[in-house]
């Protein structure tokens, strides 16, 4: 094949554009691989990931891991219908609704925590409606997966919403066709082939929680083995013991990279079969 | 193709560069012509901030301090028209880590003397340069509605109360707990476990500890005198001399500073009969010169 053929981006460029490309390449690699490298190189070689056995630091890992599933769990069980809704019907005012689910994404975590207890505090706009049902919400492990659930959900509901409306129309209405209702054309064929993308979103969504801090250090608080989470104990660790604080930042950015990982996975899959 | 949905530039991009849609279209046009906008407003507003300074006073102070010291540097500009003061105003160990590693500052002042011999171990300020400009004392503040009637200190350990402290780390967290410790002696040994029970958050600087009262989320807190001066529509609950806790305050210049003619003048102007009296008007006790 010559050359003038192949693809663009599998072409070769001549030698000095080609370092027009690589050496600014090179300089945002490093600012972002670095950074990653020398906490997991610190961390190693000092055995500060012994640490993580410290019972702040167990504490944390724990509470972490509760939070995150049961907000990565509300938000399935809510996400799914509202993004099979907002990929099935038109309605007026949709295209807003979109931007308002959207918002969290782009909010600053502080902006979200402020909201959430301008909202659900106690003195909040529904506190006292909610304190007359007995719930109070601010420095409770509650309101660490509310803080999470706020700030993760969209991105579940982004990557759901694009799988469903990713489905073949003509399937669709080939369903439809042969007679089944919109709880069969869920349950039989939108969920299992957009699975990829929900499951996907939700772990996408699970990794969002887990990193979760401004909006809960201001909405629950800081205290430990009630609201301290993994982001928080590093924050306030740094200033008790760099040690705990390298230790639960290594954990954090090896379960980040896996999820990671998997999420790439699920995505590149070339297989589009059903078979979630 | 598969949706790319690991990371939410991409996810934000994936909305503005879907072609069906006029919202994503407008985006593509636009998007080049409003970030060349920006970034020449952007070098535009820097040159004019840097055209009227030519000095900049970078001063890093405890969280407590943010009334005062916005105040007194206002007044310090009002005497040097060429310099602009800048704050950041924080935890004192937060910004004690800060300055180990190597953040610019001139000048640093503490709320307690632990944090400033810490910089002075490690060469960033030199061993004389030291000195307390005012001192501090603790109190109980209560939302201004006191929804769990707190009417003594003893109350604090009523079960069931939402206490927020300073965390431990924080200057004034250590100082709360000190004078829970002193308060034993009055209410017995349980006092200060039965009142640490009641804690629901340890914050990360104390302003923060004071906002979570303001807001009515808190019951209770116990912070510096000149917090509950700087929110005065909350009540207060008196902590007696022989059980408080005289928090000293330290005010150095940092000793890789590039302004320090500046950082001593501003020193100057913080121990003048002019500063102590702003720092007492928000509640702290000045100092003997």
């Amino acid at each position: 094949m010559s050359q003038q053929n192949k693809p663009f981006f599998h072409r070769r460029l001549a030698p000095l554009t080609e370092w027009l490309f690589v050496l600014p390449s090179l300089l945002l690699l490093a600012l972002l691989a670095l950074p990653v490298l020398a906490l997991l190189w610190r961390a190693g070689s000092e055995g500060m990931l012994s640490l993580i056995a410290q019972p702040s630091a167990l504490s944390a890992l724990r509470l972490s891991l509760l939070t995150s599933t049961v907000s990565m769990l509300i938000t399935i069980v809510t996400g799914t219908p509202l993004a099979f809704v907002l990929a099935r019907r038109k309605f007026t005012g949709k295209a807003f609704l979109e931007l308002v689910i959207d918002l969290p994404i782009v909010l600053p975590p502080s902006v979200a925590g402020i909201a959430l207890l301008i909202a659900f505090g106690r003195q909040g706009v529904f506190g006292s409606w909610l304190s007359s049902i007995g719930l109070t919400l601010p420095f409770t492990t509650t309101a660490v997966v509310l803080a999470q659930t706020f700030v993760s959900a969209p991105l579940f509901v982004r990557a759901a919403r694009i799988g469903f409306a990713q489905i073949e129309h003509q399937i669709v209405e080939a369903a439809y066709v042969e007679g089944s209702n919109e709880w069969q054309l869920f349950r039989y064929l939108m969920f299992p082939l957009a699975g990829r993308a929900v499951l996907s979103g939700a772990i996408l969504a699970w990794t969002r929680a887990i990193g979760e801090f401004g909006a809960t250090i201001l909405f629950a608080g800081n205290l430990e083995g009630v609201t301290q989470t993994m982001p928080l104990a590093i924050y306030l660790g740094l200033e008790r013991s760099l040690g705990i604080a390298l230790a639960l930042s290594t954990v954090l950015v090896f379960v980040s990279f896996l999820l990671l990982l998997v999420t790439r996975r699920l995505e590149n899959h070339k297989d589009d079969s059903p078979n979630f | 193709m598969p949706t790319s949905v690991y990371n939410y530039p991409e996810i934000i991009g994936a909305a503005m560069s879907r072609p069906s849609s006029f919202f994503g279209r407008f985006i593509l046009k636009r998007t080049l012509t409003l970030a060349s906008l920006l970034f020449f407003l952007s070098l535009f507003l820097g040159a004019c901030g840097a055209s009227g300074t030519p000095h900049t006073l970078t001063v890093y102070a405890a969280a407590s301090l943010t009334d005062a010291f916005t105040e007194i540097g206002g007044a310090f500009e009002a005497e040097h028209p060429a310099v602009t003061v800048v704050f950041n105003f924080g935890g004192s160990q937060n910004l004690r880590t800060q300055i180990e590693q190597g953040a610019p500052a001139d000048v640093f002042a503490s709320a307690n003397v632990k944090e400033m011999d810490a910089l002075v171990a490690q060469n960033h300020v030199a061993p004389d340069a030291p000195r307390v400009f005012l001192t501090n004392q603790l109190v109980v503040i209560l939302p201004e509605d006191n929804p769990a009637d707190i009417t003594s200190l003893e109350d604090l350990r009523k079960p069931d109360l939402k206490l927020v402290l300073a965390a431990e780390e924080v200057p004034a967290g250590r100082y709360a707990r000190l004078v829970l410790d002193n308060l034993n002696s009055m209410f017995g040994a349980d006092y200060k476990d039965s009142v640490l029970a009641n804690v629901v958050s340890n914050e990360d600087n104390i302003r923060q500890a004071v906002t979570k009262v303001q807001l009515g989320e808190a019951d209770a807190s116990i912070v510096y005198v000149s917090d509950a001066v700087a929110a005065p529509e909350l009540q207060r609950i008196e902590i007696p001399s022989e059980v408080n806790v005289i928090a000293e305050y330290p005010i150095a210049p940092l000793s890789n500073s590039s302004n320090s003619e500046l950082a001593d003048q501003f020193i100057a102007y913080i121990l003048s009969p002019a500063g102590q009296a702003t720092l007492a008007k928000w509640g702290f006790t000045p100092v003997d010169p």
